[in-house]
């Protein structure tokens, strides 16, 4: 214990250490934060779900907070339904009965638009219930400055999305502006700009049986979205983000933990044994020398199987016979010479037991030190592999994200955020890992002790 | 057990062997390497065929893909129009048996894997079968030396440079331990976590994104410049970024070790007492700490020229870079065992004659090494 406590003191030493263990925590809280809050089958619903899911959220669309740092103010995307009246001061709802059980629906929106940029699209997403005859709407914008534009007059089938952008009659009745530049820019100015204020979008719809009932909710699709930002296909990459680092964190934690503890078994066997157990397991070495690691990972990827697990077994496999074999096998020779392994087997301690007690603690300081270390390079492994298109094909994580911007060539397009987050958060993965492994390999490791 | 022979040995009468002449212990040692890592070749390469060919798998690929392509080819030919469905169907069931035959699908695949053995190993690296080689040959032995030239330029720049930049500030930070620049080399050297495709992205968005200053990938202009000068002036400016990665990736973490090694060496007693006798700082560099050193650095040389051959694939596919990384992987993408082979066991090769030459380079280098005698030195 009073050992334990004096590794620590001398760590806290080592300020890479100390940034390096909090980067850690800070992973570790993230990736509880991220199992906690989205259980595994609402990540995989949010990231595969389809349109359900995304249909409200902008494409290509920076985080919110790039408004931070711009200019530019860029308007942030917003949805209103009608079913939320009276509890939502922006939409109102009334509806007047008329005669020979017709109906009239009044729905109106609210907002206020105080951008630079124009939004990328407005939608009206329709829900009615009626037997034979549709309900008919017809649509009013009303602009800050009093202006009242006729959008559109249309009936309206029980499920029905209508998009402004795509009314190209809309489009020449603001005399072939975009509809969505159309109703938005300033009428005095000569190129268009966004003029500021308040506007309303009004529903006017007329139901023509008993139990036929309207309800529409406005999706509003800015320029920026969330705290992550969207990516082609409106997915919001936050639960990427978030479920990432769990992923990350347990893929490279495992591959370090059993690459390093294999390794470590198979040496002190190899060792203690000698004779042809020791020369089969330096063939075996050798023979993975030749084998090309990466090639043959790619080609488990695309010919097997692309599942996390899958990849983690054959990456383990593969790192257990290498050079670190020969280091481990070389102090263990010295070790087994020792009196005190001399001293258990002279009580009559079994094979096992002088392998897993005797020799296996004595070379725990320099386990730890390596097995940190090798932390980053498995989590950077499978990103890498998801970079090349083999990540796994329903787990949301970070490789993945990089894979799908370099594929909508998201750098050439200028989407930076897209790539940046996850590779940030590589970067602090890897980094923190490092740190402390570095550290730890100074304080374990009595010959670089004073270096 | 250990105990018995060892009683047996000292109970064994003490004989003085006498010394066998040097040439016959050199080739004794040499034949018996070179016997053993031949047979790690053969199995690494056995090993390689049978994960390509996935136990089989990629055979039925290949086969419904055959008869895929020739139903309709046959279907689709004019001239078999009028012909009755049954001549028509022979025609085809004939025309895949060809076909299959022609690749050698016929045989079991047990038997198959040997051939394809023996022929690695006799490097009769046959035909590609998907791919080709941009000149148009299906040649395995065209298409890998159509990109080795892109690949050694990229490889061999980047990491020759990093070898020796990382042995000499190496060097110059062991003699000044502990001063500014060595401590800013410790801090930085958990940078080269990140493989060289991850600075690779970063740096192309600065560089090509933003500045546009230079190529986002690729090696040449298109057109490709008319003169030499403006040809080999597009070449470096598409080879400056995937180079700088390559080297960046690792280049803190390699001035670490070299300088750790450096150092553990630089505390012998007889550097202590160079140093006390007043030798110049290069006099004790080359003399003391390079002398000895020595066989660790040619080692990692060696297995750094090995190492240009494979090419990097993921920084050669994030960088569109034309050199046999890519070719790795695209042959790995387009099931073409024949390609994927023929790199591989290049590479053994290389590498058997790569490990075999070192123990006599030892020799050369080291004199306490002596060839044949005792335990190989660490």
């Amino acid at each position: 214990m009073n050992t334990l406590k004096k590794y620590f003191r001398e760590i806290l030493q080592y300020p890479s250490a100390v940034v390096g263990s909090v980067m850690i925590l800070l992973l570790v809280a993230v990736s509880v934060y991220a199992l906690v809050t989205i259980p595994y089958e609402k990540a995989l619903q949010l990231w595969r779900g389809g349109e359900d899911v995304w249909y409200a959220n902008p494409q290509y669309a920076p985080p919110a907070w790039m408004n931070f740092f711009s200019d530019k103010d860029l308007p942030v995307s917003f949805k209103l339904h009608s079913r939320d009246a009276g509890e939502n001061q922006s939409v109102t709802k009334e509806v007047v009965l008329g005669e020979q059980n017709t109906s009239r629906t009044f729905i109106t929106y609210t907002f206020d638009f105080n951008y630079d940029e124009f939004p990328q699209e407005m939608a009206l997403l329709f829900n009615t219930t009626y037997e034979v005859k549709q309900p008919f709407v017809s649509i009013l914008w009303a602009t800050p400055d009093g202006r009242e534009i006729r959008v559109g007059d249309f009936g309206v089938s029980k499920k029905m999305t209508y998009r402004i952008s795509q009314d190209t009659k809309l489009q020449r009745r603001l005399g072939g502006l975009p509809p969505i530049q159309g109703l938005f820019a300033d009428p005095n100015a000569q190129t268009p700009v966004p003029f500021k204020g308040t506007y309303q979008l009004l529903i006017n719809g007329v139901s023509f049986e008993q139990d036929s009932h309207i309800e529409a909710e406005f999706v509003f699709y800015g320029q920026v979205y969330g705290l992550a930002g969207t990516d082609h296909l409106r997915r919001d990459l936050m639960v990427a983000l978030l479920y990432g680092a769990p992923i990350a964190l347990a893929f490279g934690l495992l591959a370090a933990l059993g690459t390093s503890v294999l390794t470590m078994i198979i040496a002190a066997t190899g060792a203690y044994y000698g004779g042809w157990v020791d020369e089969l397991i330096q063939r075996i070495t050798e023979v993975n020398l030749v084998l090309p690691f990466l090639a043959i990972l790619i080609m488990v990827g695309t010919f097997y199987d692309r599942s996390i697990w899958t990849i983690l077994g054959v990456t383990i496999l593969l790192s257990i016979f290498t050079g670190a074999i020969k280091s481990y096998r070389a102090i263990f020779m010295q070790v087994k010479e020792s009196a005190y392994i001399e001293a258990a087997r002279a009580y009559g301690a079994s094979s096992g037991r002088v392998i897993f007690r005797y020799l296996i603690p004595r070379m725990i300081p320099l386990l730890i030190p390596g097995l940190v270390s090798a932390v980053p390079a498995f989590v950077f492994l499978e990103a890498s592999l998801a970079v090349l298109g083999l990540g796994d094909p329903s787990l949301p994580t970070w490789g993945k994200i990089i894979n799908d911007a370099w594929l909508n060539a998201a750098l050439y397009k200028g989407y930076y955020y897209w790539i940046l987050e996850p590779a940030i958060l590589l970067m602090i993965t890897g980094l923190g890992f490092a740190m402390v492994g570095y550290s730890l390999d100074r304080v374990f490791n009595p010959r670089l002790r004073g270096l | 057990m250990t105990t018995l022979s060892e009683a047996q040995e000292i109970s064994q009468p003490v004989v003085h062997r006498p010394a066998r002449s040097a040439l016959v212990r050199v080739m004794q040692y040499s034949g018996v390497r070179l016997i053993t890592l031949f047979g790690t070749i053969v199995v690494a390469v056995y090993l390689t065929i049978m994960i390509g060919n996935m136990g089989g798998f990629v055979d039925q690929i290949m086969r419904s893909e055959i008869r895929e392509r020739i139903t309709v080819q046959v279907a689709m030919n004019p001239a078999n129009r009028n012909l009755d469905p049954d001549v028509r169907n022979q025609l085809t069931l004939d025309r895949i048996a060809l076909e299959e035959k022609r690749l050698g699908l016929n045989q079991p695949l047990a038997v198959r894997s040997v051939r394809y053995l023996t022929n690695a190993l006799t490097l009769r690296l046959g035909r590609a079968v998907n791919m080709a080689s941009d000149a148009g040959s299906k040649t395995v032995r065209l298409i890998i030396l159509e990109r080795l030239p892109a690949t050694l330029l990229l490889m061999a720049t980047s990491n020759l440079f990093l070898f020796f930049s990382a042995l000499f500030v190496a060097l110059s930070l062991s003699r000044k331990y502990g001063s500014f620049l060595d401590k800013f080399v410790i801090a930085f050297t958990p940078t080269s976590a990140a493989p060289p495709w991850f600075y690779g992205i970063f740096m192309i968005l600065i560089f090509a994104a933003v500045l546009k200053i230079l190529p986002f990938g690729g090696m040449i202009d298109a057109p490709p410049p008319k003169t030499t000068f403006e040809y080999a002036l597009s070449v470096l400016k598409h080879m400056t970024l995937p180079a700088s990665a390559l080297v960046i990736s690792s280049l803190f973490l390699s001035i670490y070790n070299w300088r750790t090694f450096f150092l553990i060496y630089s505390s012998e007693d007889y550097v202590e007492m160079a140093k006390a006798k007043g030798l110049p700082s290069s006099d004790i560099e080359r003399r003391y700490i390079l002398r000895p050193t020595l066989p660790t650095i040619i080692t990692n040389f060696a297995l750094l020229l090995i190492g240009l051959w494979t090419g990097a694939i993921i920084t050669e596919t994030v960088f569109l870079w034309p050199g046999l990384g890519r070719t790795y992987f695209r042959a790995i993408g387009l099931y073409d065992i024949p390609v994927i082979v023929g790199l591989s066991i290049i590479y053994a090769y290389l590498l058997a004659i790569t490990v075999f030459l070192l123990d006599f380079f030892y020799a050369l280098v080291d004199p306490r090494v002596k060839i044949g005698s005792g335990g190989k030195q660490a």
